[in-house]
């Protein structure tokens, strides 16, 4: 609870911030939408030539990107923000500021930044997945709402959790803001369903960067075509991935020196 | 005589900003391989998709096999490679910090700087390219129909989209001298570079009317022009036309890079001067 007060808190500071730059919110809208109907405009020259991509229909299709978007909403709005300051933090010594506060430091360091503006794509990939599924017409069972919410959360919890991991490395090594970009571009691959890319890949995407988790799994879910095995991969991934980042964080923590030292 | 010396000196330049960016390069090797995964991940996304749909229906889409796709996008990432820039991220950057001052100061114009920073970033990322269009080939089957005749307008054709782009995208990046908002342009243009290049997929599978507007618009001649031409999708007619319209959109692209030029150096006012 106390973590939501916090979280709060430091959004409602971000969202002052930004409020001095009212004209970005028009610019991010403008390129939201752009990159939204390029993905559209997209998908119609590919629909154009088939029924169904790798046995996902265009409105399923749909709802995929929209999930796509909802999740890069998600890391660009809080995951991103608070590795990057993260990152930085470490390199210059500020993190004491962080960890001289009375509350859990890995806590802090997570929400303490937020890019507000990225809450237009996370909006617009939501406006998308209902279009979609109002499209679809088939309805949703309850079971398939909680497994969609349930799916969400987990894979957002393994971006977390593995983004927060490469950020620690930092208190290794000096430049790793390289490392991040990687999952950004291999991100990129999530927009199609994972199961279209060959074994290697679809192995890279899963275990190596866990994409699949963020998107194509809660697109799954909510198409009834999640299996348990891979229900029960998400969960146990996203609790194991969690506790791993949290041991990295932790012996990080033991190695960092501070501005003065 | 003049204009001799001034070709001397120009070599010179360009022989000493290969060394220095090779060697600035060679230091970060963590970012090349970083840098290599997304150049190769883009071309074979599209490369899987169109694969998917190719094996979904029949085997082929418009005149394009599952192999063709491949040859298609393997190819690409080498032209691609080839012909891309940044240098509208460093333009924000100079103008935004100033430093493009110093290049004022030299007695060269600085996209002779910039020409050769770029050429030699690409000696140094070309193994890495070769390699990873080897692994793909041999993962992928590629298929073409391979003519001399067209792999030798190959060459010009390359050279030719690299020069426009190359022009094209310094202009854009000029927009740094009005706007901080440049990203808001680059988006633009990097979605019709999307569509219009070859990049989203092989233009002769788009309608007839987005075909012809592709022929008019610069972006094909950037791109997915060598392309095709490498492949063997053109005939003789076809590659003559291609050739002239390039040399056409870089003659035009010429005037408007001086243009531009002279008008953004008049607005643009250094930190501290």
């Amino acid at each position: 609870m106390n973590a939501l007060r916090l979280f709060a808190v430091f959004f409602r500071v971000s969202v002052l911030n930004e409020a001095a730059y009212r004209v970005n919110f028009f610019v991010q809208v403008f390129q939201t939408l752009l990159e939204l109907g390029t993905s559209l405009a997209g998908l119609a020259v590919i629909y154009s030539y088939t029924q169904s991509l790798g046995g996902w229909r265009p409105n399923e299709m749909l709802a995929l990107v929209g999930i796509f978007f909802l999740v890069g909403g998600i890391i660009g709005l809080i995951i991103q923000p608070g590795m990057s300051a993260l990152i930085d933090a470490v390199r210059d010594g500020t993190l004491d500021f962080t960890l001289t506060k009375p509350e859990d430091a890995q806590l802090l360091a997570s929400i303490q930044k937020a890019a507000v503006w990225s809450l237009i794509d996370l909006l617009m990939g939501l406006g998308v997945l209902v279009a979609a599924l109002v499209r679809m017409r088939t309805g949703l069972s309850a079971g398939q709402v909680v497994a969609f919410a349930a799916m969400l959360l987990a894979g957002s919890v393994i971006v977390y959790s593995f983004w927060l991991i490469l950020a620690s490395l930092s208190f290794w090594f000096v430049r790793v803001e390289n490392l991040l970009e990687i999952f950004r571009s291999m991100y990129e691959a999530g927009r199609w369903p994972i199961s279209i890319y060959p074994g290697w890949l679809r192995f890279g995407l899963t275990f190596l960067v866990p994409v699949a988790f963020a998107t194509t799994v809660p697109a799954e879910a909510l198409t009834g075509r999640l299996g348990p095995g891979t229900l029960f991969l998400a969960l146990a991934g996203a609790v194991g991935l969690f506790l791993l980042a949290r041991l990295v964080w932790t012996l990080g923590l033991r190695r960092y020196s501070g501005a003065s030292a | 005589m003049n204009t001799l010396y001034e070709l001397r000196d120009l070599g010179k330049l360009y022989a000493q900003q290969l060394r220095t960016t090779f060697a600035t390069m060679v230091q970060y090797r963590a970012s090349l391989i970083i840098w290599t995964i997304s150049a190769v991940l883009e071309p074979l996304v599209y490369l899987v998709v169109w694969t998917t749909v190719s094996n979904g229906s029949g085997g082929s889409v418009g005149s394009y096999t599952a192999g063709g796709f491949a040859a298609y996008y393997i190819v690409l990432m080498l032209v691609n490679q080839a012909t891309y820039t940044w240098i509208m991220y460093e333009y924000e950057y100079r103008v935004r910090q100033g430093s493009l001052s110093f290049s004022l100061l030299r007695p060269v114009h600085p996209i002779h700087a910039d020409i050769a920073d770029n050429l030699s970033s690409k000696l140094v990322t070309l193994p890495l390219l070769l390699g990873a269009a080897l692994v793909l080939g041999l993962l992928f089957r590629p298929s073409a129909v391979l003519q001399p005749w067209a792999i030798a307008a190959f060459l010009p054709a390359l050279v030719l989209a690299f020069l426009l782009r190359f022009l094209v995208e310094w202009t854009l990046a000029l927009a740094a001298f009005w706007t901080t908002r440049v990203s808001a342009f680059n988006q633009v243009y990097f979605v019709l570079m999307l569509f219009l290049s070859g990049q989203l997929a092989p233009l002769a599978l788009f309608p007839g009317w987005l075909q012809t507007v592709a022929f008019v618009l610069p972006f094909r001649w950037m791109v997915g022009f060598p392309v095709e031409l490498a492949l063997g999708r053109l005939g003789p007619l076809q590659a003559v036309e291609g050739l002239g319209m390039q040399a056409a959109w870089l003659g035009l692209s010429l005037l408007l890079v001086r243009f531009v030029w002279k008008r953004g150096v008049r607005v643009y006012s250094a930190v501290g001067a």
